[in-house]
This record gives structure tokens, C-alpha cells and sequence, in this order.
């Protein structure tokens, strides 16, 4: 399997090897192994779970920080929408914006603004419904993505091939920055203050000669220099220079994406393990009345990233008085206008096909997969059945396989372990009673 | 490999799971997934089948390189008339299952279209063997 890069990273002094993490992992992609968890790579769909569960706060991501943009001569801000729910104090896009500038941004490019446009792609995208298999799936959240290719890559049909917010604002940005003031672009700097680890992770993986973001800074690394910040912003003349009404803004709450496309027939799931439970039903085709699925791995959507700092059900209630205070009834004519013409010259739509990611078979070949497959249910039988967690595997089945695959062996469960000892201690009683026969009675 | 699943009847809670299980398995062992998703919608169907109006049964897989097996198998009351139960929109489905959203009459008719083979062994009053065979590779 080819190494993956991954945000997702485990501190190795501060793991106690507990099973927390492994029994919460959405793909079963982590084991317990020598006392200390351990992140199969090429499950890992970055969702942050594990991040969130840990105790000992043994997971982390790792993304970058805010003076790497200094080496930029120009620097560019992308403060996703969940960024304006985080501070105590009510604030607006302008505030925010007023707040980067201090923190030695040059400008910024409201992912809430980008959200408007992408919006607009969906619309006319769902236009040709009838073409299309339903119900269709959002593909703004990477960690939903992911986990379609790797476990329903029957459901690749049915995403979205409209780029997500962010991706479009970086994009648009640059493309904005360089045309305005003569730069090139690899002059120009963007950084996306992210909610999660997954879009850290699209991030570094993105392949292109520019890329497409330059560095991608964790909400929570960022906002004790972003709350100082905001205590000046009074002192600022300039207005803050914000476009995003608050359409945009709601995309960052379960269900502002399905308010913003203002379509029937549409239905909101987050929590990454209500999305699992939502894709089966997707793929027994018991949802096809359903046009469209906003799907979000985090609780609460975006607000909800592992990320983030303020609690996601405040949050949530925050940007959605916000997005109402800032109008997200319906986007200016303008914006749709614009929308409208950047989707006709493919700007606004995925330039990659989405290939399934076989990450779960037992073996590449199909009848040793099938005899393997029969040696894990042997296998399995054998097991208690109690998915204790105490071998380091998730469950009683996962050890099964870990052991069919050879990563594992029958005496990693305590219960066969203590069987084992059992038996062995019988026999030794039994041989402990045969008397040499030289020896007197006692 | 044969693996069996039990599963009870009018257990409207439980019902589904014998074949995600089954979804599961064939993921790992890594068939096509155009493949598994006929087979995952055939089984889910005929365990419905089980659910609502066997009184339950056993659901049974059956695994090699050319083909997948699902057999759904119980002693429940039977099918009078296989050529009615097989018709779109019949169903003999109880109220409550009905207003649980099932018996829309679909389940035979869907397993047919994802199957490439399907078997009806039924008496009155004895039970029914529903056989799906699903050829694996790209015919």
C-alpha cells in the first residue's frame, strides 16, 4: 500500500496506549502496538475523531504557522466561515478581516464569499437532475470524500464534482491577486485558516507546481494572536472590506449549504458516524426520492472541526445569527451572475476524477482474499466476542483479520492468553503429581 | 467459504443486518464493488423477505472465485403463487409493516434485476429457499 501523508499525528510521550482512539476510529485505521496507539496510514481518512476523543491529547494535527507567510511578499488570508463563531465577542466578516490585515496579511479572500459561488455551481449542476444518480452528495467535506472512495466507491457517481469553498477562493485569489497587482504567482502566499485536519491534509497532498494553498493554519493555533488582534481593530480606518453576505457564512453549521442551494428535496447528516449509517441506506438505493445530501463528518458541521476552539453548539448557534443578520436569503444578483459565468468556463468544477481507494481488501487476489476471508471467520469463532479492545485491536473481528494478515497473533486476546495459561498450568499440575517411581511414598 | 446469518423474524430493529455483514465480507475480500452493491440491495431484499413474512430464517453466503451465493432460507408460510409474488407493486406485507415503509411490493422484482440467477424453491406451509447466484467478473 503507498504511504500516504497525513495531518493526523500521534505524540508518542503522551499516548498511554489506552483504547480509546482505536474503539472510536470510523475506519478502524488504529492499533494499540508496544503500549502507544499506531495509525494505519492508508485507513486514516483524517477525520479528527481520534483527535477529539483523546484524553491525553496524544493526537494532533500538524499544519503550518502563521510566520511562514512572512517569507511571502505578498500575503494572502482565507478565513474558512467557521473562523467568525469562535471569539466570545459578536463580530462580522469585517471585523475579522480588520483583525488578518493587523496580523500581517496583505488582503483577504472570504471562503464564506467563495461558498456563494460554489453555491451557485451546485444549482446549476442539479439542473440536469434527471441525468444525474440520486441522491447526489455534497463534496465540500474531504473527510466524506474519502471515506466514499475508500468504503462506497459505488457512491464516486454521486458526488458533486463542484469544488469545494475553499479551494475556489484560493483559487479565484490568486488568480485575482496576480491579474490586479502584477505579481507572479509564486509571490503570493495563501493561507487557509482551517477548522479540521482534513482539508490540512487535501492540502499537502495537492500536487501541482504552484500550489494551490500555500499553507493551511489551525483555527485553534491561530486565535490567541487573532483575539489580541481584534482588541485594535477600532483604531483601523479601513472598512474591512468584506463581500460575504450570509449565505456564505451559513455553510460553516450542518445545513447552511442546503439553506444557501434553497432546494427541495434535500436532507443534512454530520457526525461521521451518522454519515456511515446514511451512505448504506444511500447505497441500497432507499433514498432515491432524496435530490441532494449535505454530508459533514464533524457534529454540528464545520463548526464542529477538531480544530476549532469554541464550543460547536454555541458556535453553531453564532453563525446562525450572523448568516441571518447578514441576510442568507439569497445571494445578489451579481454574485449569481458571476457564478453563473465562472461555472460555464469550468472554473468552478473538479479537474480530477475521483478514483475508489481499495484499501480494506485481504489480498489482491481474489481466491486467496475468499480463503483468507474463511480463516478470519475460523478465526473469529474463536474469539469471545467482547470487542474489549485489550489486544490493541478495535474489535474481535478487526484481531481476526490483523491476524490473518499477519499483523497479529492469537495470543494478543487476554481471554486465549488466560485459556493458554490454564491448560498449561493443568498439565503442569498433572506432571507435578507422577511420582519417580525411585521416590518413597510421602 | 459458507458463512450463515440468523435472523428474526419482525425484528424490524435488527433487520438489515445480516447483509451488511455480508457487504462487509465481500469488501474485504475485495469484489467489485458494482458487484457488491447488486449483491448488498438482492440480500438486503430477500432478508426484508425474512423479516416480514417468514417469521424469520437464516441467511447463507457462499463465496468463490466465479460466483457469490446468497440463499435465503426459512420455514415460514410460503409462496402460493410465485408468479403473483414476483409482479411489481404485489405484496402481501402487514399493516405494520406497511406503515413502516415496506411492501411496496419491489423486493422480488429487485432481486431478479440484480441477480444474474434466481431460484424459487417454495411450498405452502413448509417454507421457502430464495436463491441468488451472482456470476463475479465483467459479464
Amino acid at each position: 500500500m503507498e504511504p500516504r501523508y497525513h495531518s493526523v499525528i500521534l505524540d508518542e510521550d503522551k499516548c498511554k496506549g489506552c483504547t480509546n482512539c482505536i474503539k472510536r476510529c470510523p475506519t478502524e485505521a488504529i492499533r494499540v502496538r508496544n503500549g502507544r496507539a499506531f495509525i494505519l496510514t492508508e485507513r486514516c481518512i483524517d477525520c479528527g475523531e481520534c483527535i477529539r476523543i483523546c484524553e491525553n491529547h496524544a493526537k494532533r494535527a500538524i499544519g503550518d504557522d502563521l510566520d511562514q507567510a512572512i517569507s511571502f511578499p505578498y500575503r494572502v488570508a482565507l478565513p474558512a466561515p467557521s473562523l467568525y463563531a469562535q471569539f466570545r465577542r459578536e463580530l462580522t466578516p469585517k471585523d475579522l478581516n480588520k483583525a488578518l490585515i493587523r496580523l500581517g496579511f496583505h488582503e483577504v479572500a472570504e471562503v464564506a464569499a467563495a461558498a456563494e459561488l460554489t453555491t451557485v455551481a451546485i444549482r446549476e449542476y442539479l439542473k440536469d437532475l434527471d441525468r444525474l444518480p440520486k441522491p447526489m452528495i455534497s463534496s465540500a467535506c474531504p473527510v466524506v470524500v474519502r471515506l466514499i472512495q475508500m468504503k462506497y466507491p459505488t457512491l464516486i457517481p454521486h458526488l458533486i464534482p463542484v469544488e469545494a469553498p475553499y479551494i475556489t477562493a484560493a483559487r479565484l485569489a490568486r488568480e485575482k491577486v496576480c491579474r490586479e497587482r502584477g505579481l507572479r504567482p509564486e509571490e503570493v502566499g495563501l493561507f487557509f485558516l482551517a477548522p479540521c485536519p482534513a482539508k490540512i491534509t487535501e492540502v499537502k497532498t495537492d500536487t501541482g507546481q504552484v500550489p494551490l494553498i500555500n499553507g493551511v493554519i489551525p483555527i485553534s493555533s491561530v486565535y490567541g494572536r487573532l483575539q489580541q488582534a481584534m482588541a485594535h481593530i477600532d483604531e483601523d480606518c479601513s472598512d474591512g472590506g468584506s463581500t460575504t453576505t450570509g449565505v456564505g457564512v451559513g455553510w460553516a453549521r450542518t445545513g447552511g449549504e442546503n439553506i444557501a442551494l434553497a432546494q427541495e428535496n434535500v436532507l443534512a447528516v454530520d457526525g461521521i458516524h451518522n454519515v456511515l449509517e446514511l451512505l448504506e441506506e444511500i447505497e441500497l438505493e432507499h433514498l432515491t426520492d432524496v435530490d441532494y445530501i449535505e454530508a459533514l463528518a464533524c457534529p454540528n458541521g464545520c463548526v464542529g472541526g477538531a480544530l476549532t476552539v469554541e464550543n460547536r453548539f454555541v458556535a453553531r448557534v453564532k453563525i446562525r445569527k450572523l448568516a441571518e443578520k447578514l441576510d442568507d436569503s439569497r445571494i445578489p444578483d451579481a454574485v449569481v451572475e458571476e457564478g453563473k459565468r465562472l461555472y460555464a468556463a469550468g472554473k468552478l468544477t473538479q479537474k480530477e476524477e475521483l478514483r475508489p481507494k481499495a484499501v480494506l481488501q485481504l489480498d489482491n487476489n481474489l481466491a486467496d482474499a475468499i480463503r483468507k476471508m474463511g480463516e478470519l471467520e475460523e478465526i473469529l469463532a474463536e474469539l469471545p466476542g467482547m470487542d474489549c479492545g485489550s489486544c490493541g485491536a478495535p474489535t474481535c473481528r478487526s484481531l481476526a483479520e490483523d491476524i490473518v494478515l499477519g499483523r497479529a497473533q492469537r495470543a494478543d486476546c487476554v481471554f486465549i492468553l488466560r485459556e493458554q495459561i490454564n491448560t498449561l498450568a493443568q498439565e503442569l499440575l498433572l506432571l507435578a503429581k507422577k511420582r519417580p517411581q525411585a521416590l518413597k511414598e510421602d | 467459504m459458507i458463512q450463515r446469518f440468523p435472523v428474526a423474524g419482525e425484528d424490524f430493529s435488527a433487520a438489515g443486518e445480516a447483509s451488511s455483514k455480508i457487504k462487509n465480507i465481500l469488501r474485504q475480500v475485495g469484489e467489485d464493488a458494482e458487484l457488491i452493491r447488486r449483491v448488498c440491495i438482492a440480500a438486503y431484499e430477500a432478508e426484508m423477505n425474512l423479516v416480514i413474512h417468514a417469521g424469520g430464517g437464516e441467511m447463507i453466503l457462499k463465496l468463490d472465485t466465479d460466483m457469490v451465493e446468497v440463499i435465503a432460507q426459512d420455514r415460514g408460510p410460503g409462496i402460493p403463487d410465485v408468479e403473483l409474488a414476483m409482479q411489481e407493486g404485489y405484496s402481501t406485507a402487514s399493516d405494520l409493516a406497511r406503515e413502516m415503509g415496506f411492501g411496496a411490493g419491489m423486493g422480488m422484482a429487485n432481486m431478479k434485476r440484480c441477480a444474474s440467477e434466481m431460484l424459487i424453491d417454495t411450498e405452502v406451509g413448509k417454507g421457502t429457499t430464495v436463491t441468488l447466484r451472482f456470476k463475479t467478473g465483467k459479464n
